[in-house]
């Protein structure tokens, strides 16, 4: 899944700048997060339309970058996450950074790993739900 | 030696203007002649169709061409010698800033009389062979360490080389020696203050403090009253340069109206730095010092870059040379902070060698809890998705920046354009130390 990861400085008014620029493109953003930062941070997007939410982001000069990360459908029962992140452990991964949202009643865990490539063989083999 | 004397060299402190006027033609003249051995100078002189003849007057001075600190680079290391290597002592060198380092020679003699200049300054605000003199100013290439040390020396005190940092063990040092004077940036007395506060020692009971000597860093009127009132100590202000020598060529007397430059040794200008032209007394210009009585390395109309005003010629301590303000700021853009000095295009080196950065940055200078500080901000021009990526960027512009100008600034990543961008030259630089008031 395509994630937006925008550069952001701890200062009043930087996330209502971005989140102007995009509800005037019409997109509409289906996930975010940014964790409590010192002096600057990175704010991460999930949204409707990724390529234009780039486009427009980076043409009011804003420090945007576009990324692959993955994105696991988990079924609406208890330990869900719990079941997805110990295969992933198991498989020696380690997690940069997760969080979920929720598309009608079914969670969504969005994470990034240290090792790219044995995530995905090891989401194949698994058969791991990824949310497209 | 008379201690009870408020002079240490009273042959040349208490001449009069007409006396200083007429020593210092004389040895005006003898530079010039010395000048010659320069082939920098020697061109220069021929080139103008000077003579020592043109010499009547130390206001002749102004015939002669002004020698920058560009010059000192471009003939670097011993373009300037005025005497054969052989017979120089001693090397001091400033940091590569923009360039090639500056080289400064000294001959024995030149090293005596630098250290008499400093013996001077200290015998001038009361201190005699029985104090103690502890020196907690960086040694090796900086000439505040040596330059005190020769000078507490020849005036008689026991000196203690006790060098910069480790307040713990300067305050062990002050209470068991008995130091009654301490030479230090005063950024770092009132660093000292808060150390001995931490610690439960009164200055005032605990120690036998009476006199600092403070210098080669800009601080303001206020910032000395504050040190004086937080140790109960009088503090000095006190001007030097390598060029000219090191600490010793101005110091405040008693009086603490301007510093004392002693024209004995220097030829004392204010130009207007556009012009060169000179200027009122009273009026702030550039500070250019010749110096005549150097043997090594004798510079003609040395432009210092310092601001400064003549604030008068007599003075109530019986010294009659020139007095000059403190330091009001630099007639070009470097930078002094702790005793550093440092360029912006330094720091612009630096900052883009990252192609993660963009262009634009604002260093600012500030004072928190007393110390003064140095904030670099640049803006970040490529997006990532990794948080420890632009940590360690951070770290590692702030480390590279550390081995370029010899302290850590505090670095700040920030947003593309959200620095001020002027029209035309970009500030660079906010001084908001407020010391030059």
């Amino acid at each position: 899944m395509k994630q937006l990861s925008i550069f952001i400085e701890n200062k009043s008014g930087t996330l209502l700048n971005i989140l102007n620029v995009m509800k005037n493109a019409e997109i509409q953003i289906i996930a975010s997060m940014v964790a409590d930062t010192q002096d600057f941070g990175i704010y991460r997007v999930v949204c409707d339309n990724p390529d234009k939410a780039y486009s427009v982001l980076k043409n009011e000069g804003m420090v945007v970058t576009m990324s692959e990360v993955f994105a696991i459908v988990l079924e609406d029962k208890p330990g869900e996450a719990a079941n997805v992140i110990s295969v992933l452990t198991e498989g020696g991964i380690s997690i940069s950074y997760i969080y979920s949202f929720l598309v009608s009643g079914k969670g969504i865990l969005v994470f990034r790993t240290s090792d790219t490539e044995l995530t995905k063989k090891i989401i194949k083999e698994k058969g791991l739900h990824e949310f497209a | 030696m008379d201690v009870k004397s408020p002079y240490l060299h009273p042959e040349y402190e208490t001449l009069s203007r007409e006396e200083i006027s007429k020593l210092q033609t004389e040895r005006l003249r003898e530079t010039f002649e010395h000048c010659k051995n320069v082939p920098f100078y020697a061109k220069k002189f021929k080139e103008m169709n000077l003579s020592v003849e043109d010499i009547n007057s130390p206001e002749d001075v102004r015939k002669l061409p002004f020698t920058t600190k560009q010059d000192l680079r471009d003939t670097y290391p011993f373009g300037l010698a005025a005497v054969p290597l052989s017979e120089c002592v001693r090397l001091h060198s400033s940091s590569g800033t923009t360039g090639n380092p500056t080289v400064i020679l000294h001959t024995q003699r030149d090293l005596d009389e630098w250290a008499n200049q400093v013996a001077r300054n200290l015998w001038m605000v009361g201190l005699r062979p029985d104090d103690v003199f502890q020196n907690s100013s960086g040694y090796g290439m900086f000439t505040g360490g040596l330059g005190f040390q020769y000078g507490a020396e020849r005036l008689g005190m026991l000196t203690v080389p006790a060098a910069a940092g480790n307040s713990l063990r300067q305050i062990k040092f002050i209470k068991d020696f008995g130091t009654t004077a301490i030479h230090a940036i005063p950024s770092y007395l009132t660093r000292l203050y808060e150390v001995m506060q931490e610690q439960g020692v009164d200055p005032r009971k605990d120690t036998k403090l009476k006199v600092f000597a403070i210098g080669a860093e800009p601080h303001s009127e206020e910032q000395r009253k504050r040190i004086e009132n937080m140790f109960g100590v009088k503090a000095y202000n006190s001007f030097g340069m390598s060029e000219m020598c090191g600490p010793g060529v101005g110091f405040e007397c008693k009086e603490q109206n301007g510093l004392h430059f002693w024209e004995d040794y220097y030829i004392v200008e204010i130009v207007d730095p556009d012009t060169l032209e000179p200027v009122p007394d009273g009026e702030i210009g550039e500070l250019v010092l010749t110096s005549i009585r150097r043997e090594a390395m004798p510079l003609i109309r040395y432009r210092t870059r310092d601001l400064t005003r003549v604030l008068g010629r007599t003075c109530p301590c019986g010294r009659n040379h020139v007095r000059l303000d403190r330091m009001k700021g630099r007639s070009d853009d470097m930078i002094v902070l702790r005793g550093v000095n440092i360029f912006p295009i330094q720091i612009e080196k630096i900052l883009m060698k990252f192609p993660e950065l963009g262009s634009n940055y604002l260093i600012t200078l500030s004072t928190e809890d007393n110390n003064d500080q140095m904030t670099v901000e640049v803006e970040v021009n490529e997006g990532t998705d990794d948080f420890a990526k632009l940590q360690s960027l951070e770290k590692e512009i702030r480390h590279q920046l550390g081995d370029e100008i010899l302290l850590k600034p505090i670095v700040r990543l920030v947003s593309k354009g959200s620095l001020p961008v002027s029209e035309g030259k970009a500030v660079r630089v906010v001084d908001k130390r407020k010391v030059y008031q």
